[in-house]
């Protein structure tokens, strides 16, 4: 991997922040540079919100993300807006449950998963992290899981690292 | 905070660049995109019994960190544009007197409130001549989180070393962007403190040089008698009004920061060597320059870089010694219709051209309108920056 990408997005509160400042501290731990910016303002609240992310074995120059490598999208509004950025050879991941495209995607159900399995729906983009870390293996599962640990709400920690397990799961399916 | 690496975005690091510098007052009034320094700072304080103010504005909020410094302690504020102007006159009462303390300034759209949310260059001019009269200045600009934290303690032991406030000038883009950190072990920080007096109260100058040009500084409660004002003063500190004393007293004030520029000025070169065109941009702006010039040279062009990393002073006499040694050309890259070009245009002293790559406020250039530039220029497309 030289550098990668990737584009988060989703409707305001499903954590899509918080996926981005999850796998860019993965990526720190993991020895790599990474840049991430958000969008602010009234465009980051509801509607269609992104986080992107640089993850580089080098140094990061620009700190941009313009056509992302890998566009995951957790909303049908966060896909229509962000697909047209998404690089011609890029990866699409969605959640399956929520989202519809006609472009070549892969995906899962990860909000009906988080309910379902974990019972709590707000977990849902965590699923939809372990997924994805399985399916690029940019940043190693162990780092991943450092990450979540530093970063969910206390108390939540073994609920959300089970929920990146089942996601991982299926990722490796 | 713990040493080692962390993933922090610009401001938080800019608040921890402060407490590891030794803050431990900040007085400040929420604005975007400056608000997570003050955000970090409140919730940090308590830990190190530090004493964070929120005030009812920013005139009020510079005021009170010079008083602060005058108590003794290392102190801060942070804004951005509409806060920033409305800080200009206490900024020279700071200039005036001599007052250590730092202020972060994270520029976003203007003019007025302009783009609260996103990124502009435009006050670049104004930590140089905001403040009414003949002022030096100390202005450093970070181009990344890990730079808000070195820069912030470097600005906290310029503000000491020289006795002046010294503004952290950030950009909405680093300001927010999110990065690495490594946070060094508090053994390994080089951290600068005030020159106290040596003379006794009944003996001491309180606005008496030694030879660095800086007088030493007895904080309020030591013993000292110090009488602290915005008119021109005298060495005890009275209010002199007079031509010698003005004359003396400023010409200090800007010699202090002149005849230490070797010592207070920052700047990185790329890829400069052989270079016929020279790209100067600084921020945010810096990190799309560093790809334009890779992009230039995987096509040929010799195309280097210079990136002051204290704006001011400005490396002039680099530009100057560039110009007059095989450098043809200057192209500045700043997000605002013009305001460092005419610094390089004059330090170039006619002995190359200069070119601006403009931009307004609200992104940052991307490395292929630098690029796009750079061409133009070479084809001779676009006229020179004076026409």
């Amino acid at each position: 991997m030289m550098k990668q990408e990737i584009r988060f997005s989703g409707f305001g509160g499903q954590g899509i922040i918080l996926m981005g400042h999850i796998l860019g501290k993965a990526g720190v731990l993991d020895g790599k540079d990474v840049t991430l910016t958000k969008s602010y303002g009234p465009e980051a609240r509801g509607g269609a919100c992104s986080t992107d992310i640089i993850i580089s074995n080098s140094r990061i120059n620009y700190p941009q993300v313009r056509n992302p490598d890998v566009l995951i999208s957790m909303s049908q509004s966060a896909l229509d807006t962000y697909l047209p950025t998404l690089d011609d050879d890029g990866i699409l991941i969605i959640d399956t449950g929520l989202v519809e495209t006609e472009r070549e995607s892969i995906g899962l159900p990860a909000t009906k998963i988080a309910e379902e399995e974990i019972g709590l729906r707000m977990v849902a983009n965590i699923v939809m992290l372990g997924y994805f870390a399985a399916k690029t293996g940019y940043v190693g599962k162990d780092a991943m899981k450092d990450a979540i640990e530093s970063l969910v709400p206390s108390g939540t920690e073994e609920k959300n690292i089970n929920a990146f397990e089942i996601g991982y799961r299926w990722g490796k399916k | 905070m713990e040493p080692g690496v962390h993933f922090m975005d610009g401001n938080t690091a800019c608040a921890e660049g402060a407490i590891a510098a030794g803050c431990t007052f900040f007085a400040g009034y929420p604005i975007t995109p400056a608000s997570e320094i003050l955000e970090r700072i409140a919730n940090r304080f308590p830990e190190i019994h530090g004493s964070y103010l929120q005030m009812e504005d920013e005139l009020a909020s510079i005021t009170a960190i010079l008083g602060a410094s005058w108590a003794g302690r290392k102190a801060m504020t942070a804004t951005s544009g509409p806060g920033f102007s409305l800080m200009m006159e206490n900024y020279g009462l700071g200039l005036m007197t001599e007052t250590p303390c730092v202020i972060a300034n994270v520029m976003r759209g203007g003019p007025s409130t302009g783009l609260p949310t996103k990124v502009a260059q435009g006050d670049v001019m104004q930590t140089r001549w905001g403040t009414h009269g003949d002022v030096g200045v100390i202005v450093l600009v970070p181009s990344s989180p890990q730079e808000m934290f070195d820069l912030t303690i470097e600005a906290f032991n310029m503000s000491e070393k020289y006795r002046l406030p010294v503004i952290v000038l950030s950009d909405e883009m680093v300001s927010h962007m999110t990065e690495k950190v490594e946070i060094p072990p508090k053994e390994e920080l080089n951290i600068i403190d005030r020159k106290k007096p040596k003379d006794p109260p009944s003996e001491f100058l309180p606005f008496c040089p030694d030879e660095d040009l800086v007088p030493p500084m007895a904080n309020a409660g030591e013993g000292y008698s110090v009488h602290v004002t915005g008119l021109t003063h005298d060495e005890e500190g009275h209010p002199s009004v007079d031509e010698k004393t003005q004359n003396r007293l400023v010409t200090r004030l800007i010699d202090k920061i002149r005849k230490n520029a070797d010592d207070i000025l920052k700047y990185d070169e790329y890829k400069t060597d052989d270079a016929d065109m020279i790209i100067v941009a600084y921020g945010s702006v810096y990190r799309a320059a560093t790809e334009a010039v890779d992009m230039a040279r995987d096509q040929g062009y010799k195309v280097g870089l210079l990136r002051p990393i204290t704006i001011w002073p400005f490396p002039e006499e680099r530009i100057y010694d560039l110009a007059r040694n095989g450098t043809k050309t200057f192209l500045v890259a700043e997000i605002n219709f013009g305001q460092i070009v005419f610094e390089v245009e004059r330090c170039t002293a006619g002995s190359a051209k200069t070119y601006l790559a403009p931009k307004m406020g609200g992104s940052i250039h991307t490395p292929e309108e630098i690029m796009e530039r750079i061409v133009a220029i070479n084809q001779e497309k676009i006229p020179d920056f004076k026409e």
